[in-house]
């Protein structure tokens, strides 16, 4: 053996290991904490390129409760459409999954609808955006949360639809045929059976549809007016005004980000196990 | 018996009907819209719309259409490069993360946060960061003592930049799917190659890039498919621009549809790259179902 000086090779090999993690994190952080800062300063001590700074909530002030920002009312309507959706996405799923998976379709139509929804998955939803415009438009959606809804509905259940039949097929058939034997029905079974066992499932996917539904853009950006867009919609129209008030769009990004925290503190692992759910068996 | 068996049916339909409905409502039934907006030249005046059945022209003119062929060209650049950079990066912090015990859980959850916030949120960060007078990129340049540049403003360095935060984005995601790839492996394998004295560098070639094939190949799909839509990033940082450096499909069918107000040119050109993604995406499903089904 060597002795141990500092120069070990795997001491060396240790210490380069743990230096690239390190950068790769700052890396990671580095954005959002300039972004938190921007957030705390003036509008000069922004431009100045000032490090340190004198910190002031003027930009929240201003973002949430100015009478010229709709900002506070654009959050609410992302949590209405994001949590209304999400709830509607899980029903819609979990009973698909359940008949797919369970109340024996043949092999060919499963196969088929999974195949369906994984491929609208897949195309870029702006090439949908303008027929369901148009649909809209006809149906009298165009100004509503309704329509919105549906399309974040329809956008996250392909995703919904594959999780939860990968989560109904864990749950042991000899469960379902005891109730059977029970003169269980099938929605006694779903919901005094199933749903228990696939909680944590059913967590998993609320958790991605409601971020997905919160993050949406694409669509929201042409679905939506003014009384019913959503926090992306309003953070990219900050971009836009004639004179872009930096602060206060670094303010409102802030503000945007307070949900994924709050999901990333006390649901990290869901999130985690939801998102490699489909990559690895 | 009858009477349960006919039950059964009921509720297997039942419990379909609702994903069936939005499946045919809101993903066949628009395909069919776009087909038919497709072949008319579409007018808005005093809020009707007026069809003008023009036959095939849109679909001519797609290939003259500087736009659209800007934005394929950028598009597949985008994709390929910026997915090829996140692939490689996420695969080696995976590997040195998964050499480490102390700290992967916080690391895991740094590495969570840009895969959960909103890509136009990603965009207006990013969006500051590049500002040529105040941002922090060319900040941190000066102080090394190199020129400072107009990243989104330069038409050869506007789409390097994009495809940078777009790698920033979602290495992130490569390094998690792969990192949880890496610890499914199995561990005697490895335990039987260190006996036999190996290298680092001759495990990684032979065992763990083999046996990570599957999980790499599954990544490499999925990045690939989300790279195609991209057009939150590049609607804030760049819209495009300047000129059609970072024009991308996407950008070109929102443009030709919303913003100019085109329905029936714009449905030509969403129906071409539908299709022509539908028909990529089957492929590569099958051959990565074919792959997996080997033993």
């Amino acid at each position: 053996m060597m002795g141990r000086s500092f120069f070990h090779p795997a001491r060396l090999r240790r210490l380069t290991l743990y230096a690239v993690l390190v950068a790769a994190a700052v890396v990671m952080i580095l954005p959002f904490l300039w972004i938190t800062l921007a957030a705390f300063k003036t509008q000069i001590a922004l431009l100045m390129g000032q490090t340190i700074f004198e910190p002031t909530l003027a930009n929240f002030d201003e973002v949430l409760f100015s009478p010229a920002s709709d900002y506070a009312s654009n959050y609410v309507n992302s949590l209405f459409i994001a949590s209304v959706s999400t709830i509607a996405t899980l029903a819609i799923a979990t009973l698909a999954a359940y008949s797919l998976v369970r109340l024996g379709w043949p092999r060919w139509a499963v196969r088929a609808i999974l195949l369906w929804a994984v491929v609208f998955h897949m195309v870029p939803p702006i090439t949908l955006a303008g027929a369901w415009f148009t649909m809209a438009r006809t149906a009298g959606l165009d100004s509503s949360y309704a329509g919105l809804m549906l399309a974040h509905i329809t956008l996250n259940l392909p995703l919904a639809l594959w999780m939860m039949a990968i989560y109904v097929r864990e749950v042991p058939l000899e469960l379902e045929e005891a109730a059977r034997l029970d003169g269980a029905s099938t929605p006694t079974m779903l919901w005094h059976v199933i749903v228990p066992l696939i909680r944590p499932g059913l967590a998993a996917t609320a958790i991605l549809a409601f971020i997905f539904s919160w993050n949406e853009f694409t669509v929201s950006l042409n679905l939506s007016t003014k009384l019913t867009a959503t926090v992306p919609v309003a953070i990219a129209s900050f971009a836009q005004e004639y004179v872009i008030k930096h602060t206060d769009m670094a303010a409102a990004a802030v503000l945007s980000i307070v949900p994924a925290i709050v999901l990333l503190a006390f649901a990290s692992r869901h999130i985690v196990k939801g998102l490699t759910s489909g990559a690895i068996k | 018996m009858n009477d349960a068996a006919r039950n059964d049916r009921l509720w297997r339909w039942l419990t379909l009907a609702p994903a069936l409905a939005i499946l045919t409502v809101l993903t066949l039934l628009p395909v069919i819209e776009l087909l038919a907006m497709s072949v008319h030249e579409i007018a808005w005046r005093d809020g009707q719309s007026h069809w003008r059945f023009i036959g095939a022209a849109n679909y001519a003119a797609l290939a003259g259409d500087q736009l659209f062929v800007a934005g394929v060209a950028n598009t597949l650049v985008f994709a390929v490069a910026g997915v090829v950079a996140q692939m490689a990066l996420g695969f080696f912090l995976a590997l040195f993360t998964s050499h480490v015990v102390r700290g992967q859980g916080f690391y895991r959850l740094v590495f969570l946060l840009p895969i959960l916030i909103p890509g136009i949120v990603i965009g207006a960060i990013w969006k500051l960061m590049y500002n040529p007078d105040f941002g922090i990129i060319n900040q941190a340049l000066g102080l090394v003592g190199l020129e400072p540049h107009d990243w989104l403003g330069e038409p050869s360095l506007a789409l390097a930049s994009v495809i940078a935060v777009d790698t920033w984005h979602w290495t992130p995601f490569c390094f998690l799917l792969l990192l949880a790839g890496l610890e499914s492996l199995p561990r005697d394998v490895y335990e039987a190659v260190r006996v036999d004295g190996a290298s680092a560098w001759q495990e990684l070639i032979h065992v763990t890039l083999p046996m990570m094939l599957p999980t790499i190949a599954v990544t490499l799909v999925f990045r690939l498919i989300v790279a195609f839509k991209v057009f939150d990033e590049v609607y804030l940082l760049t819209g495009g621009g300047p000129g059609t450096s970072t024009e991308v499909i996407s950008f070109s069918i929102y443009r030709r549809f919303f913003t100019e107000d085109r329905a029936g040119y714009g449905s030509a050109l969403s129906l071409t790259v539908l299709f022509t993604l539908t028909a990529a995406i089957v492929l590569a499903v099958t051959a990565v179902q074919r792959r997996q089904m080997r033993p």
